[in-house]
């Protein structure tokens, strides 16, 4: 029997403003517990909300970007729950009338499909605090410095069939809110979380199974595997007759699966009414038209230009606009050097293997526009030469490289002197007789491994041209 | 309407009271009464009404984008009935 | 004339004048709570709390910036002010009247204290009130009720029980209390003050401890409607803290107050004097149009429909909104918390269900259950859309007239005891008062007669949304013309030195 997974998700992202959503409290990570807070993002008695303005163009901004309906009369409203990382009792968010709806957003996956997932909505609200569990004494610390960043949860359709377009979906949120500058979407940090809605159905069938809900996603790594753990899951509960229960679940990373969480935190009447504390925002023409014209040129956009402009091969430019970090690099660098081909070609070889090799993102490395601009003009100007470079791109890659003053306290220039060079070339062919012999009797790599001792005595540095155009003078003389 | 005694149940552990039968009852009774009074609400049509959460047509009251100081932790802290010197504390809650 | 007899302006003239200093008015008051107050001696029990040294320490203070010319623009300067329970003063204790909050000491000032602190108000104690502020009868209070000083076998009202009751024996020469669905104006009504709701928004919420909070405002309570608009050019304006107050320029209530009430329309809604309205209290609020129409108000009667459904449409919205706001209250981050608890869940059951008082209980359920899933329509939003009629009832009266005039409560004060057995009837009681709260209007009481026992009697002035300075200068002119407001309520103080 052939079964199709069906998941929607809810995407938590939080903003990056300065300040929290209601209080003017900074929204840093880390910190003390307790150490960025005051009497309003504490719940104290008598305390009222006020809506950071920033909050409200973020996520209009991210609403726009995803092709959503701006909600221009939207409310605040209370979702009431007791929990101690909520001090207050109640979140505030938005129900009745979110800020944004039915939105779009088009992905393609790694193995070329292409579609559409439809955004429901997106709505504003107030993230809770962190509990810190001593398990020696039994006992729960509240770490209120998360309550109240500003979040937005974007709610898309039950729109995914497969681990892979939840990926593709992710990754282009992802690369859409760090473009816009709203988020920087940290997944370790916890600034943007996943909730996968999942259940699964015969193919062909038109209705929806019974659907979980998982938690505690943090990385796309685990998304994956948890996508493919719980579907196996309910196939499996229904193949032997069961039936899924509604309910919501936490994904263990260690263990690689997930388990229900019990079934009282699932038993909710959130009682969602107005929040009486915030007058309703209404956004008008002139607003929304200061945030639209705001908006920064986006990735698909961007690889447009880099097409037309520069001339990239798609593939090269769909990579490269695919991480903000990524395409501002290369914009930068090819605003240095001038050598659009060059930097693209650097970023898809060594970049990209560097960053696969390290496992770290595009934007926490410490390789600079101005290093690699450098490496290309040395290289280009045959001060040295590609395999040198390459070493120093190694170097810069970890850490702020001054490439020219590396080069020249090194003496790494390459060597194009001819006079230098056929002396070594002549020292090599004397010394090497086997090989010239092999040469001469037409046996052509021979000059290969000539060539290699030629570089070997220049240190690696001889002029790759120079030194093969001498070669092959002495060898056919 | 009739409130039943599970809708008692239902509602003191959605507000977490516990409520022993006695006062069950008697928030049943009581309770009963005044919601039913409150179903002459019925006699109104509202069709079509817009609910007003607000009486007047404020807007957009919204704050800049600015930090300012966080408040004397110690203060945040000093009427908890259990915290040590960086938070409050609770029973363990269950994960 | 005895300090603690004068008005909150005459005092303040007084001081300013250096007649009397600030410290002697501080500690008259503070005697005058000793003598009148003790619970257990059979007191009036105004105050939870009353601020002696601090009091004092204060007044000195202050008399020390008059003495430098500095609050020159302050007419209540040093003069005391006495502060209900639900109002947050920084490190000192606020306790809404509920078991629940423990000894719990705010971290920061509501900005009314701010606002009072900066115009030189000496804050002499914390007021009784109802439990959070829930009761029309001061009854509900965990620290004890508060005796009526007309008659101490009768209720001061509610909420602001202390408030009405502290003002009327002389206790303070004015005070602060809150008005969610008449409790300031019903209290003063009972007591015999003045006590005026501003237009919603018009004072920061900022530090009320939240009841109902589409509802709830903070306002005087006082002698007269001179000192009402003292306190109310103190404490209003738009407070970048409270996204719903309002950000309107006016001037200043008191010096707007010129007594001409010539061409001012009175509207008279018949529903309001119908059946269920004590004669005499009906009487005595016609007497008031009687009066301003002798200085050339024009009165006259009309219809207002739907104003019988305010009761169950205001007990609706605010049990809703008091059941979110009242649910921090868990024994977790300030206040009481109950022993013998067996996991979290088990703490806040317990801590919540011997922390609230009975009415407490009784509205969070209500609210719980008209939020509930399955009957958040039939209920909450229906009362939403009714509050729409209402306040369109409202706003149709007000394109004809200027202000509104009907009782404060249906009767005088009743006797202990003979509504907290029957909560419907206290609710129904409020059919005065809560309909100016769901359209967010400002409303006063002011004192215009006595029954055949001799107990006050309040007439209403209700006005347009903003009209504040309207009401009060129609209340000032009905006290230029009469002496209601200036009857003492008990002379047992004085008569025992």
């Amino acid at each position: 029997m052939a079964w199709e997974t069906v998941m929607g998700l809810e995407v938590h992202v939080e903003l990056a403003t300065k300040s929290k959503i209601f209080c003017s409290c900074t929204t840093e990570f880390g910190g003390e517990p307790n150490s960025h807070c005051c009497p309003v993002c504490t719940g104290m008695p008598g305390t009222l909300p006020v809506v950071n303005r920033q909050v409200v163009n973020y996520a209009m901004k991210a609403g726009i970007a995803l092709n959503c309906d701006i909600t221009r009369y939207n409310k605040f409203d209370r979702k009431n729950y007791f929990y101690p990382d909520l001090p207050k009792a109640y979140q505030i968010s938005q129900l009745y009338l979110p800020i944004c709806r039915n939105g779009r957003v088009p992905i393609e996956t790694e193995s070329g499909l292409k579609k559409d997932i439809r955004i429901h909505e997106i709505h504003m609200e107030e993230d809770a605090g962190k509990l810190i569990h001593d398990e020696f004494n039994d006992e729960t610390k509240c770490d209120y410095n998360r309550c109240g960043v500003p979040l937005i949860e974007i709610v898309s359709e039950p729109d995914f069939r497969s681990a892979e377009e939840v990926i593709a979906y992710l990754t282009k949120l992802k690369s859409t809110l760090e473009y816009l500058g709203v988020s920087d979407c940290k997944m370790q940090e916890g600034s943007m979380r996943a909730d996968v809605n999942l259940s699964v159905r015969q193919a062909g069938s038109e209705e929806f199974g019974t659907r979980t809900e998982m938690k505690n996603l943090n990385s796309f790594k685990a998304i994956a595997k948890a996508i493919n753990f719980e579907a196996k899951r309910q196939i499996d509960v229904i193949e032997r007759g069961g039936k899924v229960i509604q309910e919501t679940r936490r994904w263990d990373d260690n263990k690689d699966k997930s388990y229900a969480m019990r079934s009282k935190e699932n038993a909710q009447d959130y009682r969602y009414f107005p929040e009486p504390d915030l007058p309703p925002i209404e956004i008008d023409d002139q607003w929304y038209n200061s945030v639209k014209d705001s908006l920064p040129e986006l990735a698909e956009a961007k690889k447009q230009r880099y097409i037309s402009e520069f001339s990239l091969p798609e593939y090269d430019a769909n990579m490269i606009t695919g991480q903000k970090a990524l395409a501002d690099f290369f914009e930068e660098t090819t605003a240095l050097c001038g050598n659009p081909k060059e930097v693209s070609n650097w970023i898809m070889g060594e970049l990209m293997r560097k960053l696969g090799d390290e496992g770290i993102e595009a934007k926490d490395m410490k390789l600079t526009p101005k290093a690699l601009s450098t490496l290309i003009g040395l290289v280009e100007k045959k001060t040295i030469n590609r395999n040198k470079a390459k070493e120093i791109f190694a170097i810069a890659f970890n850490e702020d490289l001054d490439v020219e003053k590396y080069v020249k306290d090194n003496n790494l220039e390459q060597v194009s002197d001819e006079g230098l060079v056929l002396e070594i070339v002549k020292n090599v062919i004397a010394a090497n007789s086997k090989a010239v012999d092999d040469y001469n009797s037409g046996n052509k790599k021979a000059i290969g491994f000539l060539m290699g001792q030629c570089m070997k005595e220049l240190k690696g540095k001889g002029d790759p041209g120079v030194v093969n155009k001498l070669l092959n003078q002495e060898l056919n003389k | 309407m009739e409130i039943t005694k599970e809708m008692v149940a239902y509602v003191a552990e959605l507000s977490r009271l516990k409520l022993s039968d006695e006062e069950a009852e008697t928030a049943r009774k009581g309770l009963g009464e005044i919601i039913g009074y409150m179903d002459v609400l019925n006699n109104i049509d509202t069709e079509g009404v817009e609910p007003m959460s607000h009486a007047f047509a404020v807007k957009n009251v919204m704050r800049d984008d600015v930090v300012r100081p966080s408040h004397d932790r110690a203060e945040l802290l000093a009427n908890a009935p259990k915290a040590d010197d960086e938070a409050i504390i609770v029973p363990r809650t269950v994960e | 004339m005895n300090i603690t007899e004068m008005t909150a302006l005459e005092l303040g003239a007084k001081i300013k004048s250096g007649e009397i200093k600030a410290p002697d008015a501080a500690r008259a008051v503070l005697d005058e709570i000793k003598k009148k107050d003790p619970y257990y001696s059979g007191g009036i029990n105004a105050y939870i709390i009353t601020l002696e040294n601090e009091a004092i320490k204060r007044a000195e203070e202050v008399q020390a910036m008059i003495d430098a010319g500095e609050l020159e623009d302050s007419p209540l300067a040093g003069v005391p002010i006495a502060i209900k329970d639900n109002i947050c003063t920084k490190g000192m204790k606020t306790t809404c009247a509920s078991k629940i909050l423990g000894d719990f000491k705010p971290p920061y000032n509501a900005t009314v204290i701010e606002k009072l602190n900066a115009a030189g108000a000496v804050i002499i104690g914390k007021l009784n009130m109802d439990e959070f502020a829930m009761g029309s009868t001061g009854e509900t209070s965990f620290y004890g009720e508060t005796k009526n000083p007309w008659n101490h076998e009768r209720v001061t009202g509610g909420s602001s029980s202390g408030a009405a009751a502290a003002v009327a024996a002389c206790e303070a020469p004015c005070a602060l209390g809150s008005d969610t669905g008449g409790s300031i104006r019903q209290p003063a009504s009972f007591c015999g003050v003045t006590g005026m709701k501003p237009t919603y928004g018009a004072v920061s919420r900022y530090g009320l401890i939240a009841y109902a909070s589409s509802l709830d405002q903070i306002g005087p309570v006082a002698k007269d409607a001179a000192d009402c608009a003292a306190i109310l050019d103190i404490i209003c304006g738009k407070d970048e803290m409270d996204g719903t107050s309002l950000d309107v320029e006016h001037k200043s209530y008191l010096d707007s107050l010129s007594g001409d009430v010539s061409g001012l329309k009175i509207g008279i809604p018949r529903q309001c004097f119908g059946d269920g309205l004590n004669a005499d209290v009906k009487a005595a609020v016609l007497g008031v149009a009687e009066t301003l129409k002798s200085k050339g108000a024009e009165t006259e009667e009309f219809d207002m429909p739907l104003i019988d459904y305010a009761v169950p449409t205001y007990y609706i919205i605010a049990a809703a909104e008091a059941s979110s706001n009242l649910s921090r209250f868990d024994g977790v981050k300030y206040g009481f918390r109950a022993d013998g608890f067996e996991d979290l869940t088990d703490l806040y059951m317990k801590t919540r269900s011997e922390g609230f008082g009975e009415e407490v209980k009784r509205r969070i359920m209500l609210g719980t259950f008209a939020l509930s899933t399955g009957y958040y329509d039939a209920y909450y939003k229906k009362a939403l859309q009714v509050k729409a009629l209402i306040k369109k009832v409202f706003d149709e009266a007000y394109e004809k007239y200027d202000i509104i005039l009907f009782p404060a409560a249906p009767t005088t004060a009743p006797k202990m005891g003979e509504s907290l057995s029957d909560p419907l009837k206290m609710y129904l009681s409020d059919i005065y008062t809560v309909s100016v709260n769901l359209a967010g209007l400002p409303g006063i009481s002011v004192p215009c007669g006595f029954d055949k026992d001799g107990m006050p009697i309040g007439a209403q002035l209700v006005g347009a949304p903003l009209g504040d300075s309207v009401i009060l200068n129609a209340a000032f002119a009905y006290q230029q013309l009469t002496d209601h407001h200036k009857k003492p309520a008990e002379k047992f103080g004085k008569e025992a030195e």
